[in-house]
C-alpha cells in the first residue's frame, strides 16, 4: 500500500503559478468560445488576449520577491518577475497588430491567439523556475507554439521558416536534455541551487572539470541556438524573413529574454563557482556574434534581413553582459531589452506600412532598400519615425537604445573590461553604417517612379503601436531612472 | 532669467517643431525671425554675464538619472560665452544669406534643430548631456549635406557621420571610465565635468583617457591624419552647410580640448605637447600647401580652414594664458572669417554655378562691393593687423613661443603661406582683365547678401582694433583654469610648464 501523498495547499504556494495559469486559461477560453460560435470576429479575440495579458501582468507584478512554490520547482525571484513583466508587455504591444491587416488571414483564426497565450505561458514557466525539467517544458511549450504561429502565415517561405526553426529547435532541445542529464549525473539534482551546492563541495575533485565542460557546452549550444549566437545564428534571418514582420520583431525580443534568463541562471552559477573558462567562452561567443552579425548586416539587400542580423548583433552585445556576472551587468541585460523592445518592435512594424500583392521592387526580397527610397516625400511622418528607430538602434542619444548601450558599457568598464567596452563602441560604429543606409534611402534618394500605386496599411492599431513605440523611444530619458532603479532593486534582491 | 541657457537650447528646437506647421513660402521668414530672437537672447546672456566672475554662471542642475549620476547640468563661463554668441550669430547670418530654393522649409527646420544641438554642446556641463548634443548634431548635418549637396553628397555625408561617430564612441568609453574612477574614489556616480575636474588621476590613466578623448575631438577638429572627411564634406555641402560646419561644428573639437582634456588630464596634456604640436604644424603647413594647389575656390577655403584650425590647436597646447586665450579668440575669428568666406564663395557659385578659379578673373571691376568684402575677409583670414585674425594668431604664437621657439617659427609660416595662397586666389579671380564673356554681366551683391555680410565685416574690424571686451572674460576664465591645472598637476614637469599669470592668483577659482 502506498501512503497517500499529503501536501497542504498552503505549502504549494499556488499563487506563484497564477500568472501562467491565467494565460493558459485564457487560451482555453478562446478555444471554447470558438467551439460555441465559430463566426466571431477576430477583434474580439484580440481584445480578449490583451485583457488576459493585462490580468497576467497584474498577477505577476503582485508576486512577492524570492518565493518558491509548487514543490519548490517554481522560483519567483527578482529576475523572474521582471522578465515575466517584459514578456507580457512585449506581448501586449504585439497583439493589436493582429487587427491591422485584412490581408493576413492567420489572425482571423482563434487558434492563433490561443497558441499565442500558450506560448506566453511557456516563456513564463521558462523564466520562473530553476528546475531544469520545468525550464525544458516551458521552452518546448513556447517553441512549439511559436513554430505553429510562424507556419500560420501560410506562405511557402513561412513553411520553410517554421520547418527550419522546428528542426533546429528540436536539435537544440536534444542538446538541452543531454546537458541536463550530464548535470543530473554529476550532482544528482536538477534544481540549480542544489547543483550549485553540490558542485561547490566537489570542485576540487579530479575530472570534474571535464564533466562540467560537457554539461556547459551542451547547455550553451541550446541557449546559443535560442539566442541566435554565432555559430548557431544561421536560422535566424531566414526564419525572420519567413515570419510576418511584427512576429519577426517579437521573436527578436521575447524568446531571447527568456533564454537570457536561463543563461543567467545556469552560466551565472558556473561563473560564481569560479569556473573562469565559462566566462571566456561567453565573451568569445558574444564578441564574435556582435561583430560577425554586424558585418553580415552590412551586405544585406533586404531591410528585414538587415534588421534580423542587427537583432542578432544586439543579442551578442547583451550576451557579453552575462560574462560580467555583476549586478550591474545583469541589470543592463533587462534594461537593454526593455528599451530595445519598443524600438525593435516599432522598426519591424514599420516594415508593414506598405504591402504589395506581388514583389514589386525585387524578385527575391519583400523589403529591399529601394522600397524605402524617397519615403520622406511619400510619407514624411513614417520616414521620420523609421529614422528615429534606426538612430535609436544605432545608439544615437537621447533615444532609448543609447541608454541601454551606455549602461552595458558602463557595466563592462566597472567590471574591469574596458577593452570590451571599446569593442562594443567600435561595433556600434560599424552598425551605424547599415542603419544609416536606410536613412539615406528614405531621405536622400528619390522615390522609384515606375511603380503602380502602393498600398499603405495605415490602420489605427498599427499607428497606435508605432506611436507608442516611437514615444517610448524618444522619451526614454525620462523613464530610464525609475526603470533602472526598479530593475536594480529586483535583481539585487534576488542576489544576482 | 536664471534658466536662460535652457531657453537658448530649447527655443530653436521648439520653434523647429512648430515650424512644421508654417507654410512653405513663409518658412524662411519664420526661420530668420526665430534665429534673430535666439541671437538677441544670446546677446542678453552676454549683457547679464558677470565678467568679473571666472567660474560657471547661470548654472542649472536637474537630476535626470540620479542612480547613474546623469544630470541636466548647464553653465557658461568666459570660454563658452562667446562661442555661443558666434553660434547664434552665424546661424542667423547663414539663414539670411541662404540661397537655397529647394525644400526651404525642411532646411529651416533642420537648421533650427542643429542650432539646438550646437548651443547644447557649448553649455553642457555634464559629460552625458555633452555627448548627447555632440552626437545629435551629426544628424541634421548629415541631412543638410546629403539632401542639398553636390553630386557626391551621400558619400560625403555618410563619411562625415561615420568618421565622427566612431571617434566619439571611443570618447564615450573614456567618459564611462572617468565616471567609474570617480565612483570608485568617492562612492558617488557623477558625470558632471566640474566634479571630474576635482579628480587627480594617475599619469598612466591620464594618458589612456587623453588618447580616448583625443580621438573623439581630433576627428572633429579635424587634426592632420583624421582630416580626410572634411574636404569631402565641404566640397559637397551646400553653402549654408559649409558655413555652419566651418564656423561652429569644428569648434566643438577644439572646445572639447579646452573643456575636457586640459583641465582633466593636465599631466598627460603637458606630456603630449610635442606630439600634438608636431601634428598641428604638419596640419598647418601641409594643408596650406594643398590649399595652394587647389583649382576650386571652395576647396582653397576648406583647406585654409583646416590649416587655421592647426593654429588653434597649437595655442591650446601652449599651456599659458596667451596661448589658450588666443586660441579661444581664434576660434571666434576663424568662425566668423571662414564662415564669411564660404558665404562669399557661395555667392559667386549662385551666379556662375562653378567654383573654379580659372572661370573667373577681373571680378573686381564687375563686382566691386563683392571684391571689397572678399578682400577684407581674406586679409582677416591671413591675419593682417587690425583685423580679427591677427589678434588670435599673434597671441597663439606669442604663447607657444614659451614652449618652443622653433615650432613657433614653423607655425608662423602659416601666415606667409596663407598669404601666398589667399592672394593668389584673389589675383586669379578678381584682378586682371575680364576674360570670360559670362563674367561681364555678373550682378554685384544684392542688398540681402550685402546686409548679411556687413555685420561680419564690422565685427572683423571692431574686434581687430579693440578685442578687449571679448578677450577679458575669456582670459579671466582661462587664467582660473590654469591656476587650477597647476594645482592639480602631479608631475613636476607639468607644474613647470603650466604658466600661471601673476594676476591670476586673485582671479578667483573654477568651481
Amino acid at each position: 500500500m502506498f501512503e497517500p501523498i499529503k501536501v497542504s495547499l498552503e505549502s504549494l504556494n499556488l499563487v506563484t503559478l497564477a500568472p501562467m495559469l491565467i494565460a493558459i486559461a485564457g487560451g482555453l477560453v478562446i478555444l471554447i468560445l470558438d467551439l460555441i460560435n465559430s463566426k466571431l470576429h477576430k477583434s474580439l479575440y484580440v481584445m480578449l488576449t490583451i485583457l488576459i495579458l493585462i490580468v497576467d501582468f497584474g498577477a505577476t507584478i503582485g508576486l512577492n520577491v524570492n518565493e518558491r512554490g509548487f514543490f519548490d520547482v517554481m522560483l519567483i525571484d527578482g529576475i523572474s518577475i521582471i522578465s515575466q513583466l517584459l514578456i507580457i508587455v512585449a506581448s501586449i504591444l504585439f497583439t493589436p497588430l493582429a487587427l491591422t491587416s485584412k490581408r493576413f488571414h492567420e489572425y482571423s483564426y482563434p487558434e492563433f491567439f490561443a497558441l499565442f497565450l500558450f506560448m506566453v505561458a511557456g516563456f513564463q514557466f521558462m523564466v520562473a523556475s530553476d528546475n531544469l525539467i520545468l525550464i525544458f517544458v516551458g521552452l518546448e511549450t513556447a517553441s512549439l507554439s511559436l513554430y505553429t504561429l510562424i507556419a500560420l502565415h501560410n506562405r511557402s517561405n513561412s513553411y520553410e521558416a517554421a520547418v527550419k526553426y522546428f528542426t533546429m529547435g528540436a536539435l537544440a532541445a536534444g542538446f538541452f536534455a543531454m546537458g541536463s542529464a550530464v548535470v543530473y549525473g554529476l550532482t544528482g539534482s536538477i534544481e540549480l541551487y542544489q547543483v550549485a551546492q553540490v558542485l561547490s563541495v566537489r570542485m576540487g575533485e579530479t575530472g570534474i572539470m571535464a564533466a562540467i565542460l560537457g554539461s556547459s557546452v551542451l547547455l550553451m549550444v541550446t541557449l546559443a541556438f535560442k539566442l541566435s549566437l554565432f555559430p548557431f545564428h544561421t536560422w535566424a534571418p531566414d526564419v525572420y524573413e519567413g515570419a510576418s514582420a511584427p512576429l519577426a520583431g517579437y521573436m527578436a525580443i521575447v524568446p531571447k529574454i527568456a533564454a537570457f534568463v536561463v543563461a543567467i541562471r545556469i552560466f551565472g552559477m558556473y561563473i560564481d563557482l569560479g569556473i573562469e573558462w565559462v566566462r571566456i567562452m561567453i565573451l568569445i561567443l558574444a564578441i564574435v556574434t556582435m561583430t560577425l552579425a554586424n558585418v553580415m548586416a552590412l551586405v544585406q539587400e533586404d531591410v528585414k534581413r538587415m534588421l534580423a542580423y542587427s537583432s542578432i548583433s544586439h543579442a551578442g552585445f547583451i550576451m557579453a553582459a552575462i560574462a560580467l556576472d555583476t549586478t550591474e551587468g545583469t541589470t543592463s541585460i533587462f534594461l537593454y531589452y526593455a528599451l530595445f523592445m519598443f524600438t525593435n518592435l516599432g522598426a519591424f512594424a514599420m516594415l508593414w506600412i506598405s504591402r504589395h500583392k506581388v514583389r514589386r521592387f525585387d524578385k527575391r526580397y519583400d523589403h529591399p532598400y529601394s522600397k524605402f527610397s524617397g519615403l520622406v516625400q511619400i510619407m514624411p511622418m513614417g520616414a521620420v519615425i523609421m529614422a528615429l528607430f534606426m538612430l535609436s538602434l544605432a545608439g544615437v542619444p537621447p533615444f532609448s537604445v543609447f541608454w541601454g548601450k551606455i549602461y552595458v558599457m558602463q557595466a563592462a568598464v566597472n567590471a574591469g573590461y574596458v577593452w570590451l567596452a571599446i569593442v562594443m563602441g567600435l561595433n556600434s560604429a560599424i552598425a551605424a553604417y547599415y542603419y544609416l543606409k536606410l536613412i539615406v534611402y528614405m531621405f536622400l534618394k528619390d522615390p522609384v517612379k515606375d511603380m503602380d500605386t502602393v498600398y499603405y496599411n495605415l490602420s489605427k492599431p498599427l499607428m497606435v503601436v508605432i506611436g507608442l513605440a516611437a514615444t517610448a523611444t524618444i522619451a526614454a530619458i525620462f523613464y530610464v531612472q525609475p526603470l533602472v532603479s526598479y530593475l536594480y532593486y529586483m535583481i539585487s534582491a534576488s542576489g544576482y | 532669467m536664471d534658466n536662460i541657457l535652457s531657453v537658448l537650447i530649447f527655443f530653436p528646437a521648439i520653434a523647429g517643431l512648430l515650424g512644421f506647421v508654417v507654410d512653405k513660402k513663409s518658412a524662411r521668414a519664420y526661420g530668420i525671425t526665430v534665429a534673430a530672437i535666439e541671437f538677441l537672447l544670446s546677446l542678453w546672456l552676454w549683457f547679464s554675464f558677470d565678467t568679473g566672475n571666472a567660474g560657471m554662471q547661470f548654472v542649472e542642475m536637474i537630476p535626470l538619472i540620479p542612480d547613474f549620476g546623469v544630470n541636466y547640468y548647464l553653465g557658461v563661463d568666459g570660454i563658452s560665452l562667446f562661442i555661443i554668441l558666434m553660434t547664434t550669430l552665424m546661424t542667423l547670418i547663414g539663414m539670411v544669406s541662404m540661397s537655397i530654393e529647394k525644400d526651404v522649409k525642411n532646411m529651416i527646420i533642420t537648421l533650427l534643430f542643429l542650432e539646438m544641438t550646437m548651443v547644447g554642446v557649448f553649455v553642457a556641463l555634464d559629460a552625458i548631456v555633452f555627448y548627447l548634443f555632440w552626437e545629435l548634431s551629426l544628424v541634421p548635418m548629415l541631412y543638410i549635406i546629403g539632401a542639398w549637396g553636390g553630386p557626391l553628397r551621400v558619400y560625403a555625408a555618410v563619411k562625415f557621420f561615420l568618421y565622427t561617430f566612431m571617434g566619439s564612441l571611443v570618447m564615450l568609453v573614456g567618459m564611462l571610465f572617468v565616471a567609474y574612477v570617480y565612483h570608485s574614489l568617492t562612492g558617488v556616480w557623477s558625470f558632471a565635468i566640474t566634479d571630474w575636474y576635482a579628480l587627480v588621476l594617475p599619469v598612466n590613466y591620464q594618458l589612456w583617457l587623453f588618447a580616448a578623448f583625443f580621438l573623439g575631438f581630433a576627428i572633429k577638429v579635424p587634426m592632420f591624419p583624421f582630416h580626410t572627411w572634411l574636404p569631402y564634406a565641404h566640397g559637397q555641402a551646400p553653402t549654408i552647410g559649409s558655413v555652419i560646419l566651418a564656423a561652429v561644428l569644428l569648434k566643438m573639437g577644439t572646445y572639447g580640448f579646452v573643456r575636457f582634456s586640459l583641465p582633466m588630464f593636465p599631466d598627460a596634456s603637458v606630456m603630449m605637447i610635442t606630439p600634438i604640436a608636431v601634428l598641428a604644424i604638419i596640419m598647418i603647413i601641409y594643408t596650406a600647401m594643398v590649399a595652394y594647389a587647389q583649382k576650386d575656390m571652395k576647396q582653397v577655403i576648406a583647406y585654409s580652414s583646416v590649416s587655421h584650425m592647426g593654429i588653434i590647436m597649437i595655442g591650446i597646447f601652449a599651456m599659458n594664458a596667451e596661448g589658450i586665450g588666443g586660441s579661444v579668440f581664434q576660434m571666434l575669428s576663424h568662425g566668423i572669417v571662414s564662415g564669411a568666406l564660404f558665404m562669399l564663395v557661395g555667392i559667386i557659385y549662385d551666379r556662375r554655378h562653378t567654383k573654379l578659379m580659372s572661370e573667373f578673373g577681373g571680378l573686381a571691376s564687375v563686382m566691386p562691393k563683392y571684391a571689397v568684402i572678399f578682400g577684407i575677409m581674406l586679409m582677416a583670414s591671413v591675419g593682417l593687423p587690425l583685423t580679427i585674425g591677427f589678434v588670435g594668431e599673434f597671441l597663439v604664437l606669442l604663447g607657444f613661443y614659451e614652449i618652443s621657439p622653433v615650432m613657433t617659427v614653423l607655425a608662423g609660416t602659416s601666415i606667409i603661406i596663407g598669404a601666398v595662397y589667399m592672394l593668389s586666389v584673389y589675383k586669379k579671380s578678381f584682378f586682371g582683365p575680364v576674360t570670360k564673356e559670362e563674367n561681364k554681366t555678373l550682378k554685384d551683391l544684392t542688398p540681402r547678401e550685402t546686409w548679411s555680410l556687413i555685420p561680419l565685416v564690422a565685427i572683423v574690424v571692431w574686434l581687430g582694433v579693440y578685442p578687449k571686451p571679448v578677450l577679458d572674460p575669456i582670459n579671466k576664465s582661462v587664467n582660473a583654469m590654469l591656476v587650477f591645472m597647476e594645482e592639480k598637476a602631479i608631475t613636476a614637469e607639468a607644474k613647470d610648464i603650466i604658466k600661471v599669470p601673476q594676476s591670476a592668483t586673485t582671479a578667483g577659482e573654477v568651481k
